[in-house]
């Protein structure tokens, strides 16, 4: 299933698993910046479930794996293995590479809200003005 | 901050004289909970500036169909930004935070960088979160650090505050009592609901659901038709 929506000048496809293998292979062994995240959401306390919310997010915090591999039917899986430990992140629904060749994979809900980001590349995310 | 009530004050005019500075942490705060004050302000020729606080940038709704993703949802933000204002007619400053973690910063550093706006303007009238009944922990952070900015300055010269307390009304009222400001904005709620609709990645979702008319849905619909009409602050 490859599905491709434009809107603006976004471009956001679905997750093509050769596409990330490839993208995961290529970067291993060298320093990467990982931008990993997960989120309900900040004002999951004022809905009626009165859930608290659960986020977490790093930021360009350099890593290096040995290994990369993406898993699973869809939503799909992703795991690192670096020398000390590991990156996983579970929920991936879609990736790109953009203009700057940055890996770029993300889990939405049917809303189009982001669930997870899990980010790749190979100079720092913009951070700041 | 005081414990006396103050005298509940109805304004049907533009307040400030020299400038209305608001200063909210997120894209789309300002229309939310000023944008007919701001309109109102404009209109009479009092000029005013929303200082930014973050670019939205870790937002997580991005559009169905998708108009952002977690790298360039920043610019889409700051665009739609810099539409409302447009519609709204105020200027834009940015202090170029990261979106949910102005907590974690010094709040005396951005104090003293508010503080700079505030004078760079003579804002005679500054709006912000009432801190501490935020909901949002940005919107506690950035209204505290602009209570220290304003309470940082000689008294003669400190600009009259207002804060906006966010959540259910009625708890908001048990710890705070009634706002003593209320903006008379009828004139300008069309001004208001179009700039909302400019923040289309915050609000779309919204207006849409709204619109259905889910029997679910009816506070949450009675609640910005309210706000089309008056919007309400604390004095500081």
């Amino acid at each position: 299933m490859k599905e491709t929506r434009l809107a603006g000048e976004v471009l956001v496809e679905a997750l093509n698993v050769n596409l990330v293998q490839r993208e995961l292979d290529r970067h291993a062994g060298q320093d990467v910046y990982l931008h990993l995240e997960t989120t309900t959401g900040t004002y999951t306390a004022l809905g009626p479930e009165k859930m608290p919310p659960c986020i977490a997010f790093i930021r360009n915090v350099e890593v290096q794996y040995a290994r990369g591999v993406v898993r699973g039917g869809g939503p799909y899986r992703v795991g690192l293995k670096m020398d000390h430990g590991w990156v996983y992140g579970d929920g991936l629904t879609h990736a790109e590479v953009d203009d700057e060749g940055r890996l770029l994979m993300a889990g939405y809900d049917d809303q189009g809200r982001l669930r997870i980001a899990m980010q790749l590349g190979v100079v720092p995310f913009r951070e700041g003005a | 901050m005081s414990d006396v009530p103050k005298p509940e004050w109805t304004v049907e005019g533009p307040v400030a004289q020299r400038h209305l500075l608001v200063v909210l942490p997120h894209p789309d705060d300002e229309s939310f909970s000023s944008g007919g004050t701001i309109a109102m302000h404009h209109d009479a020729g009092v000029p005013v500036t929303y200082l930014c606080g973050t670019y939205g940038d870790m937002g997580r709704n991005m559009g169905k169909p998708f108009f952002a993703n977690r790298e360039s949802l920043r610019d889409v933000r700051e665009r739609e930004l810099r539409a409302a204002c447009e519609i709204l007619g105020c200027d834009v400053q940015f202090l170029g935070l990261r979106d949910k973690t102005i907590e974690f910063e010094d709040p005396d550093v951005i104090a003293q960088q508010i503080r700079g706006v505030i004078e760079a303007l003579a804002a005679d009238l500054v709006i912000g979160f009432y801190p501490g009944h935020g909901v949002h922990p940005d919107h506690d952070a950035l209204g505290e650090a602009l209570r220290r900015a304003v309470q940082g300055m000689d008294e003669g010269a400190r600009p009259r505050h207002w804060a906006v307390a966010v959540g259910n009304r009625d708890e908001v009222e048990a710890d705070l009592g009634v706002a003593d400001v209320r903006v008379d904005i009828r004139a300008f709620g069309d001004r208001k609901r179009a700039a909302l609709e400019a923040h289309a990645t915050q609000t779309k979702a919204m207006f849409e659901r709204m619109a259905q008319q889910a029997p679910g849905d009816e506070a949450m619909r009675l609640r910005m038709e309210e706000s089309r009409r008056t919007e309400r602050f604390y004095t500081l």
